[in-house]
């Protein structure tokens, strides 16, 4: 196993496994697929973390360990992930907010969030919610003092490193820039959600 | 042959639930199902049906259904009264129900949750694989409510010839146990025995996500930002306030706050019957 990630027990059906970035979370991850609703009932990527979810009791850290390390193995044939591209409109109505916190122009912000090579790090807070890493450093607003009680689905938003599209209505803290029309998740279609983690993700204004 | 189930009165909050739908946490959707799984399980053997059919899922105060035809039910979980055409029936056991006839759950006495199980299985639209309602997500059925129906399905085991099942109630104060990390070494030493010296109330802002714990304040050790990352069913999350949160069925499928232990799997169940206002302890194990 590699120097570089850690196990921790998360109970006793489930091992976190701390890891260098999240190249690697996607890298292992991806070695890991081929076991996932066998030997593997989840396996959930988190921003530098991958958490492991077996059926019925995990195994010893050392076997683990001897997992992890045969799984950064198979993942150097694994075939990399999609690329997707997202057509968006920059009409969100936290964009004058964004700009004046970062100290830039409203064109600004949009010409430094379009120039950006997206990659879904990991999934969360609801169904098909992608945490897109590679933003532009400049550009991370804090999260709302006050979050809203109902954001609109396909809400372009940004917050701290990452940007999202919102997939449904839901109440949320992001900073709202923009728009999208794509169906980011769809519960009757396979796979749900439009966005998996280390899909590459290239933003096109409308 | 199926029966229709129609709801009089919807109780508190009345769900479709199964085993859940797993192997979907990558896409940001929990498991769900059942938040006591083996009380449902229970039922559905009572009255042979395959353990992981679909049944129903009272919470505190339970809902009144009639069936327009001869059925067999089973009720499992939490102390409740429950009558048939206003004679009291038997918890943990097959019972029959005419035609016609009315069954009612008054509100629970100890625990929370009341599983009903009728032979044939609740016919409910799967999504991704399972008939359950997961209130986080908006995914599976709605929350029952007065005036619908629900069919039942075919039956395809025998009712059990020992129809009633030998089952302690929940316990008053339940005894978790628990498993140290992923982030115990976020909090102070003494977290992880003040966690397990102290006696813990429900909070009333509890549902099928979480089970919010009051009681003394877990001190943390590190105040940084901890990174998104993916959460277990029985994590115990431990957000600013110091207060933990015990993930159930419904719960986040990543989190950004340090989870301190998590619950045994085997006590899983026992968190599924919490009730707000009553105290808890854990056990470290």
């Amino acid at each position: 196993m590699s120097a570089d990630a850690s196990c921790r027990p998360a109970g006793d059906r489930a091992v976190l496994i701390e890891l260098k970035d999240n190249d690697a979370v996607q890298q292992l991850a991806a070695g890991l697929e081929p076991r996932r609703g066998s030997e593997l009932e989840e396996i959930v990527p988190g921003h530098e973390t991958l958490l492991l979810v077996w059926p019925s009791a995990a195994p010893a850290i050392g076997k683990v360990e001897e997992l992890v390390a045969a799984a950064a193995v198979a993942a150097e044939a694994t075939a990399p992930a999609g690329e997707i591209e997202l057509t968006v409109s920059y009409d969100g109505p936290d964009l004058e907010q964004v700009a004046a916190s970062c100290g830039f122009s409203p064109e600004e912000v949009v010409a430094r969030h379009l120039a950006c090579r997206y990659r879904v790090g990991f999934i969360g807070f609801s169904p098909g919610f992608a945490y897109l890493l590679g933003g532009d450093a400049a550009l991370q607003p804090p999260r709302l003092a006050e979050p809203r009680t109902r954001v609109p689905a396909g809400a372009l938003a940004i917050a701290g490193p990452y940007s999202a599209v919102y997939p449904r209505s839901s109440p949320g803290g992001w900073n709202l820039i923009g728009s999208c029309d794509e169906q980011i998740f769809d519960p009757t279609q396979n796979p749900p959600a439009l966005l998996t983690a280390g899909t590459v993700v290239r933003l096109v204004a409308k | 042959m199926s029966v229709a189930v129609e709801v009089v009165k919807p109780g508190a909050l009345t769900t479709v639930q199964d085993l859940g739908r797993p192997g979907f946490a990558h896409l940001g959707i929990p498991r769900s199902g059942a938040a006591d799984r083996s009380s449902l399980k229970l039922a559905n053997r009572l009255v042979g049906n395959a353990e992981g059919a679909a049944a129903l899922e009272c919470t505190l105060i339970g809902p009144s259904l009639t069936f327009d035809g001869d059925a067999v039910i089973a009720i499992t979980g939490a102390e409740v009264a429950a009558r048939v055409n206003g004679e009291e029936v038997a918890l943990n056991s097959a019972v029959n129900i005419p035609a016609g006839g009315l069954l009612e759950l008054a509100t629970t006495s100890t625990g929370l949750r009341n599983y009903i199980a009728v032979r044939g299985g609740l016919e409910a639209e799967p999504m991704m694989g399972s008939s359950s309602s997961d209130l986080l997500s908006g995914l599976g059925p709605a929350p029952l409510k007065a005036g619908q129906t629900i069919a039942t399905g075919k039956p395809t085991g025998e009712v059990p010839a020992i129809g009633v099942a030998p089952v302690a109630p929940p316990a008053d104060v339940p005894l978790l146990h628990v498993v140290a990390g992923p982030r115990a070494d976020w909090f102070a030493d003494d977290a992880l025995a003040l966690l397990a010296a102290s006696s813990w109330e429900v909070s009333s802002d509890s549902n099928r996500s979480g089970v919010r714990l009051l009681g003394p304040e877990l001190p943390r050790l590190r105040h940084d930002q901890l990174l998104s990352e993916g959460m277990a069913h029985g994590a115990i999350q431990v957000p600013a306030s110091g207060q933990p949160i015990i993930l159930l069925a419904d719960h986040p499928t990543t989190g950004g706050y340090p989870v301190i232990a998590v619950v045994a799997s085997a006590d899983l169940d026992a968190g599924g019957q919490l009730r707000p206002g009553q105290k808890l302890r854990f056990a470290l194990s």
